[in-house]
């Protein structure tokens, strides 16, 4: 697979190897970004097959609570754009092999300058982006201006994304679908297992893209029952609680934050393993 | 830039005025947008709908609100020939209830059945509330815990006329941190909500729509002005916020070449403070809240906090008509603190016995400096917007006295 994104060659792997994978999604520079470098390079070996890196933005409009203070967590310790591309830089230093896509707002791009940014987050080994409030529609601003610059632009599909509009969707779409499980914000709401399984179904009849699923996985089992149906599973808002119960009254870090936030990630990548070899077992 | 055509073609089929506007929403809202965009299509072809609203302006908001010809004004400012529209005489005392009993029968229409909407000074959430109640529709309004504060009667009005009033503790706790959390409102409701958005900004159709049902306020001022002069005005001034009231103003004169059109945005404490809302004047184009437009914003693109005494003018964005009218130079827009606001409110209390919104303030403020620079033989329309009477806590505060 020459030409072929790290995100492409991970997805080929991990059907090569016959599971699912993690996506673990974590705020840029949250709680600061000495600790935020720290988590990010023990993630692989926890177990986050590609890794979400939230660019933080003052105004969130899509994401609940946790996704919310921790974008502001991360502002107020001074997090930037260019700091953002500076932490995936560092990151990449140790680890050519794990994906990572930044996600987050237009707005901070936009005012970075869409060109600037994406010969700088190719520079720094940003494999890909998801932009929540880009749809096809705007595609014109930095979607395909992405992918000329080797970037997957990654999709959110929801519920609400009907079988007419999906060949839209998807027209453009790279790397992988992400497929939004519920109709609400981040970290709300938990979709069933017979209603993922349906959406699954149904993107499947239209590309043959990686299907990732997101919105309210918290748990090892709900990661589990995701990872049967899905080529992987997304959890950020229960990572970021996680992380949030580590903090002290001032929003420090307590010594053992980087810890039990890996720690959770490795028995959500338990979780991930566990669901295919069940499925593989049926 | 090239001067177009006309300067009432926007938008085009993606919602974008130039480069402004267009449709910057999650997927998950996406279809949303598209289907009230055909409905809306659908209800502007329909002369049923517009003879619906037209019944509901004349019988129930009390339109058309008369031009008033401002003789003491005039006199005291020797100039220009001053009139204003009087849409603080509507019902619930602003012009907000023109778009929300559009959009209320749009959403009637649509059989959507709970409406949702943001606030600021207040008198976008009595509108929609009034038109809930109304039309029997459960109402959920979400506002600034620091809009709440300074908007007491407001407040005590929505949850009189049945709504539920959300207090938002995010961010800045103002109109933006309202307007995300009732987009977070509506992507976790997508099946039965309607969110009724309050002024020409947010995601296409929007912009657009939210300005057809203001603009009965310039057809009528057209018409209004040949009565009484005989011929078009030669100035019109309205403040901005997001925009609605001088947009419904300004758009059936856009490609009239004689009238000369003035906007108004808060400078708050005074541009060079940074604490203000003057986005054209201070901010530079981005993306917030479903369109691109002007915003106030750092140098990483993270949206500043607005600063104005008037609740209804403190939002870091503006409609992004307003930015298309300003790149292409049609609209001149300018700027006028909180202290020349309230010094103007004062005035046009004592001159013409009528107690104007503080935003609206903004618009009268800046009539003395635009009246004395035209002839006497000229004449000048200003948007009075709203009624003061919700901000008389605000005044009183600000001299030391408490109601």
């Amino acid at each position: 697979m020459s030409g072929a994104t790290r995100i492409e060659r991970r997805f080929a792997d991990l059907r090569a190897q016959g599971r699912a994978g993690l996506v673990t999604f974590l705020t840029a520079g949250d709680p600061d970004p000495a600790v935020s470098a720290a988590i990010l390079k023990g993630l692989p070996a926890a177990g986050a097959d590609l890794i979400e890196l939230g660019m933080p933005f003052s105004d969130p409009m899509a994401d609940g609570p946790a996704i919310q203070n921790s974008s502001l967590r991360a502002l107020a310790a001074g997090m930037t754009l260019e700091k953002t591309l500076r932490l995936v830089a560092d990151f990449r230093r140790g680890d050519d092999a794990t994906p990572i896509i930044l996600m987050g707002y237009f707005n901070p791009i936009h005012a970075f300058g869409v060109e600037r940014f994406l010969a700088a987050a190719r520079k720094a080994g940003v494999d890909g982006l998801i932009i929540v409030d880009l749809p096809p529609e705007e595609e014109g601003d930095l979607c395909l201006p992405a992918r000329n610059a080797g970037l997957n632009f990654i999709y959110l599909t929801a519920p609400t994304t009907d079988d007419r509009r999906l060949p839209r969707v998807l027209e453009n779409a790279s790397g992988f679908v992400y497929y939004v499980s519920i109709t609400g914000i981040t970290g709300t709401a938990s979709a069933s297992a017979a209603d993922i399984g349906g959406a699954i179904a149904r993107l499947r009849r239209h590309t043959d893209l990686p299907v990732a699923v997101g919105f309210g996985i918290k748990t090892a089992a709900q990661a589990a029952e995701v990872a049967a149906l899905a080529d992987a599973a997304v959890v950020g808002s229960a990572l970021i609680n996680c992380l949030a119960e580590n903090l002290d009254a001032d929003g420090v870090a307590e010594p053992g934050l980087v810890k039990a936030v890996l720690s959770m990630v490795s028995d959500l990548a338990g979780g991930v393993a566990s669901g295919r070899v069940r499925e593989n077992a049926r | 830039m090239d001067k177009p055509n006309t300067y009432r073609g926007g938008p085009n089929e993606h919602g974008h005025f130039g480069i402004y506007g267009g449709r910057y929403v999650a997927e998950t809202l996406m279809p949303l947008i598209l289907e009230l965009e055909r409905a809306y299509e659908a209800a502007k072809a329909d002369p049923a709908f517009a003879a619906e609203m037209d019944g509901y302006f004349k019988t129930y908001v009390g339109r058309p609100s008369p031009l008033y010809f401002a003789e003491r004004m005039t006199a005291e400012f020797g100039g220009a020939r001053i009139y204003l529209k009087r849409e603080d005489l509507n019902h619930t005392g602003a012009h907000k209830i023109n778009n929300c009993v559009g959009q209320a029968l749009l959403a009637r229409r649509m059989g959507k059945r709970r409406i949702i909407a943001e606030t600021g000074a207040g008198q976008h959430g009595v509108a929609t509330a009034t038109v809930c109640a109304l039309f029997n529709l459960p109402c959920v309004v979400y506002m600034g815990q620091v809009d709440i504060e300074r908007q007491a009667p407001n407040v005590f009005r929505m949850k009189m006329l049945g709504a539920e009033v959300r207090s938002v503790t995010s961010g800045s706790a103002t109109l933006k941190d309202a307007m995300n959390e009732a987009l977070r409102d509506w992507v976790a409701n997508v099946e039965d909500t309607y969110y009724l958005i309050g002024t020409t900004a947010g995601p296409h159709p929007y912009p657009s729509m939210v300005r057809d049902f203001q603009s009965v306020i310039g057809e009528e001022v057209r018409g209004q002005m040949q009565n009484a002069e005989g011929r078009l005005p030669d100035a019109l001034l309205a403040c901005i916020g997001g925009g609605s009231n001088a947009m419904g103003l300004f758009h059936p004169f856009l490609d009239e070449p004689t009238v000369r059109i003035v906007a108004v945005e808060a400078a708050g404490e005074g541009i060079a403070t940074g604490k203000h809302a003057a986005s054209l004047t201070a901010g530079k184009p981005g993306v917030l809240h479903g369109n691109r437009t002007y915003l106030l914003q750092d140098a990483d693109g993270q949206i500043k906090e607005a600063h104005s005494v008037s609740a209804g003018l403190d939002y870091p964005g503006i409609g992004p008509e307003h930015a298309w009218l300003h790149d292409v130079g049609r609209v001149e827009y300018v700027s006028i603190t909180d202290a020349e606001a309230i010094a103007a409110f004062h005035q046009c209390t004592r001159l013409e016995g009528i107690i104007p919104a503080l935003e609206s303030a903004h618009a009268l403020a800046h009539t003395v400096k635009l009246a004395a620079s035209l002839g006497p033989d000229k004449l000048l329309v200003v948007n009075l917007s709203g009624r003061g009477d919700k901000d008389l806590d605000t005044i009183a505060r600000l001299e030391g006295t408490t109601l």
